[in-house]
């Protein structure tokens, strides 16, 4: 009998956050990790009889999005003639470095093992959220991640700042205990 | 100076601490905090593993999607599912 059984009902609601977070760190822009992730669960979807069962449902997902992250690296390769077109040479000044490319600022002026440790950090982070109970994710997601103010979620949820506030506390007490034994 | 001016519970250290995470606590509630902190140590616990937490998210720049756009997400991939069943 197979570990895992594949239920694509909870596709969305169980990994399409995780499966954005991971696609949205390795092509930096939303709109195209949206329609990824969107391509990765409808091929899950079609491809649903491969499922062994062997690994769990997200490390499948995760290994059908690594295929689609390829793909659009690929077919942005691909194009590679159109995006030199867009950059400009600079000769307005003499300081140092003519292409625009060498006068901005690096801001990925990470290591290698920084990355890797912020993306293992991610994921542990998301292995604890998904032990919390659904509203109290969802509460701490808007108010952590997105950044929403107080009164933003209280319309969209329904809720008195009172009751976000008790749902981020205990949001945050299972989250640090959850990180505590796994993660620092 | 009555005591309960300066001096504040366990829970509303915790809630104050809380908002401090987000930005939200005023310069006397961080004070009364901060008193707090100094002789009581499960508020000091606390708040640590808080700070702990805030740190962590802010270093992983965990990203998530809007509820929007989970909702849209939805809906495209309820009507492909239907299809499949």
């Amino acid at each position: 009998m197979p570990k895992h059984q594949i239920d694509p009902n909870n596709w969305i609601k169980l990994y399409s956050d995780y499966l954005f977070n991971y696609t949205i760190t390795r092509v930096s822009d939303r709109e195209i990790a949206k329609d990824l992730v969107s391509e990765t669960f409808l091929a899950g979807l079609k491809s649903m009889a491969n499922f062994k069962g062997e690994a769990s449902e997200r490390t499948w997902l995760i290994s059908i999005l690594k295929r689609k992250v390829i793909d659009h690296y690929r077919k942005i390769n691909s194009n590679k003639g159109k995006a030199e077109v867009r950059m400009h040479y600079n000769n307005d000044t003499d300081d140092e470095g003519d292409w625009l490319e060498e006068r901005v600022a690096d801001p990925f002026d990470k290591t290698a093992e920084d990355t890797l440790v912020n993306s293992e950090l991610g994921d542990a982070i998301y292995d604890c959220l998904a032990k919390l109970p659904e509203k109290q994710a969802e509460v701490f997601k808007m108010k952590t991640i997105l950044g929403y103010d107080t009164e933003t979620i209280c319309n969209e949820l329904n809720i008195t700042p009172s009751n976000l506030w008790v749902i981020i506390h205990r949001a945050r007490t299972a989250l640090a205990d959850c990180m505590e034994k796994n993660w620092f | 100076m009555k005591k309960s001016f300066l001096f504040i519970s366990c829970e509303e250290a915790k809630h104050i601490c809380d908002k401090s995470q987000y930005g939200e606590s005023t310069g006397w509630e961080r004070l009364k905090l901060g008193i707090r902190i100094m002789w009581c140590k499960f508020t000091k616990i606390y708040s640590k593993n808080n700070n702990k937490l805030t740190d962590a998210m802010e270093k992983a720049e965990v990203k998530c999607l809007k509820s929007e756009e989970r909702k849209k997400l939805q809906k495209n991939f309820e009507e492909e599912l239907t299809k499949h069943q």
